[in-house]
């Protein structure tokens, strides 16, 4: 028989190793599928990095699906940090773009550098009230925001459905449903090639690692996640720190709606928000919600989206494999913690120790 | 809107509850045992696509079901091993599962979108008038005029309302489910049991799923499960975990999932865009009253969501 005991303090080295060895066991597990359809694993997976980093311009293209990744995540990451489920990341978003394109359609005349910056604070207002509300109802009556957050996603979906099929909609665009472009003033202006909300990236990576670590608001939101009971007793605010973090965790999705509207898509559409938020999720998780790591498994994450839709050219393989594969790595990577947690032990092995001390 | 209307309409919410009511059925059995697989989505996806896809193999409605079933249970023992066997966390893998299943129906899905079931399928489902209880006036027309699965339906919730309230098995579940502890103590093997339960909400998702892409729409969709998992989670708090209440509760989503649908020849004021957000606006209203009654919380099983490891007691 086999007996399973904690494991105390398992190496960081060892940690990266196990969760490095279950990623790839993600990659051949999948590999066997690809294999059983037909695939040479090893070219598509080759091809797949060369669909998201085999020239210039995929390499810019991967870049610009990094930003949205990388700022959801780390928006909701702040909520995960209290424990607080919000799945709702893909409605904030949707939101956050709704409100900025009113701005951005209504008050076109303004100049661009007071525009944007509007565009930007109502894409946080938007997103940041959407995700007040299962904030306030968790807080007040205790509902349980997981199912809260995601039923508010299907509403936002609904509702820009409407904007685009009804009420926005461009009856200029010979009977295609869309809503109307924004003008030039309305648009992000371009740096490096990418649209300038790829600023934003950095500043959240370092502005959100010093929050958490260095001032009393963070410290609190760590204590929360760790006990909200033990956050009480300590006389914490429990309630209004979780509001605010909420609304600055929706806020932070607004503003990726405000930024693929006004700096990818140039228009506000159904497709805005295109399962970002629940990407955002495995990757916030992936990267236990550090700064930096959610930097790296965003990119890591845009080179596996942009080679998945590469692939679909290819080798006529569904792009969901993307999203396939990024489910299978959250489970081994979920299952693996197992290996870092604790330890199995045969008892025959114990006996043969405890034999050889005698 | 005569009464002739009005049948119909509750008729065809019946329809529409059915999916809602067997996933319902399945997090229900799920969650009496102490798991919370919050994966229904996905397991509704992928007997969605198994179910669909082996229906167009084999043409056989038998095999198809038979197959949707086995989705689920593969996508619920998938939770299970991750959750259970490797203990982690029961809500990150549950989100997890969906994802996953989403995907997966996508990767396979993808090719045959527009592709509709196979005749026989689809001609074996047919609405079925039931001799003596369909020729109730209204009520035989609402709930005995319909297809075989609608009525399948009907045993499987008479079916686990009697698992779960009259038999040995189903009290030792609920027993791993509101203190594994004790279970444990008792003789009762707590991970047997909630594998088992598991498995068999595994396969009452799964069917749902296949009820949709098979019955209900009936050819392949991508989004074709559009949240409906979702508000069959809700749906178990709604139902206070008895099977009974969460038929109602399916039969008046289903009615909100269609009623956009049907009120479309009114000539309404209101958009069937918005019409259309309703189940989910009143998915939020409904937890969010539930909520409010503050003694409602009692009702879930005790030890809901807390894994249980022998070796710590």
């Amino acid at each position: 028989m086999a007996r399973i005991v904690p494991l105390e303090n398992c190496s960081m080295a060892k940690k990266v190793r196990i969760r490095v060895f279950a990623i790839l066991m993600a990659f051949t597990l999948s590999g066997f599928l690809l294999l059983f359809l037909g695939h040479n694993p090893f070219e598509v997976y080759a091809s797949m990095l060369d669909g998201g980093l085999g020239s210039s311009y995929r390499v810019k293209e991967t870049l610009i699906r990094t930003i949205p990744f990388a700022l959801t995540a780390l928006g909701i990451g702040l909520s995960f940090r209290m424990k607080f489920w919000n799945i709702g990341g893909e409605g904030q978003i949707m939101m956050g773009a709704c409100s900025a394109t009113f701005i951005g359609l209504n008050f076109q005349q303004l100049p661009s550098f007071i525009l944007l910056p509007l565009m930007a604070i109502a894409g946080m207002i938007g997103g940041g009230l959407w995700a007040l509300i299962p904030a306030f109802l968790k807080v007040r009556y205790r509902t349980n925001e997981t199912i809260l957050t995601l039923m508010l996603n299907y509403v936002a979906l609904k509702w820009i459905t409407y904007l685009q099929y009804v009420l926005w909609r461009d009856h200029e665009a010979f009977g295609y449903p869309k809503i109307p472009n924004l003008v030039k003033n309305a648009q992000l202006p371009k740096i490096f090639g990418l649209h300038i909300g790829v600023l934003l990236v950095p500043i959240l990576v370092i502005g959100i690692y010093l929050f958490i670590t260095y001032t009393k608001k963070g410290y609190e939101i760590r204590v929360i996640g760790e006990n909200e009971a033990t956050a009480r007793y300590a006389g914490m605010p429990t309630s209004k720190i979780i509001l605010g973090t909420l609304f600055v965790s929706g806020g932070i999705c607004g503003v990726v709606g405000m930024i693929q509207v006004a700096g990818v898509n140039m228009t506000l559409s159904i497709d805005v928000s295109n399962g970002v938020g629940y990407t955002a999720i495995i990757i916030a998780w992936l990267a236990q919600l550090n700064a930096i790591a959610i930097l790296v498994v965003s990119f890591l994450f845009a080179v596996m989206v942009e080679g998945g839709s590469y692939i679909q050219t290819v080798f006529q393989i569904p792009q969901a494999a993307a999203s396939l594969l990024q489910g299978l790595i959250l489970f081994f990577v979920l299952g693996s913690e197992f290996f870092i947690k604790y330890r199995v032990i045969r008892d025959r092995k114990t006996r043969i120790v405890t034999e050889g001390e005698v | 809107m005569d009464l002739n209307w009005f049948v119909c309409f509750l008729g065809a919410a019946v329809v529409a509850g059915t999916p809602l009511v067997l996933a319902t059925l399945g997090e229900l059995i799920t969650e009496k045992s102490g798991s919370l697989n919050l994966g229904v989505e996905g397991m509704m996806y992928m007997g969605a696509i198994i179910g669909f896809t082996t229906g167009l193999q084999t043409g056989s409605p038998f095999f198809a079901f038979i197959g949707a079933a086995l989705a689920g249970i593969l996508g619920a023992m998938i939770f299970g091993f991750v959750t259970i066997t490797l203990r982690a966390n029961q809500i990150v893998t549950g989100l997890t599962l969906t994802m996953f299943g989403t995907g997966f129906a996508g990767f396979i899905g993808t090719p045959i979108i527009g592709e509709r079931a196979p005749q026989k399928i689809i001609d074996t489902f047919v609405k079925v008038k039931l001799p003596l209880l369909g020729d109730i006036p209204v009520i035989g027309e609402i709930f005995f005029n319909q297809d075989y699965l609608v009525y399948l339906t009907y045993i499987l919730i008479i079916l686990v309302g009697f698992y779960l309230y009259k038999s040995r098995y189903g009290l030792n579940g609920t027993i791993v489910g509101e203190n594994p502890k004790a279970a444990d103590s008792l003789g009762i093997s707590v991970i047997g049991y909630r594998y088992l339960h598991l498995a068999m909400g595994g396969a009452l998702c799964g069917l749902a799923g296949g009820y949709l892409s098979l019955i209900y729409v009936p050819s392949w969709q991508d989004s074709m499960i559009a949240g409906r998992g979702w508000i069959a989670v809700a749906l178990v708090i709604f139902s206070k975990w008895n099977p009974y209440r969460a038929y109602i509760g399916a039969l008046f989503f289903g009615g909100l999932n269609i009623v956009g649908f049907r009120l479309q020849q009114f000539d309404l004021p209101v958009s069937t865009y918005l019409l259309d957000a309703l189940p989910y606006l009143m998915t939020v209203i409904v937890l969010v009253f539930d909520s409010m009654r503050s003694k409602s919380r009692s009702h879930a099983p005790a030890g809901l969501g807390t894994p249980y490891f022998r070796e710590e007691r």
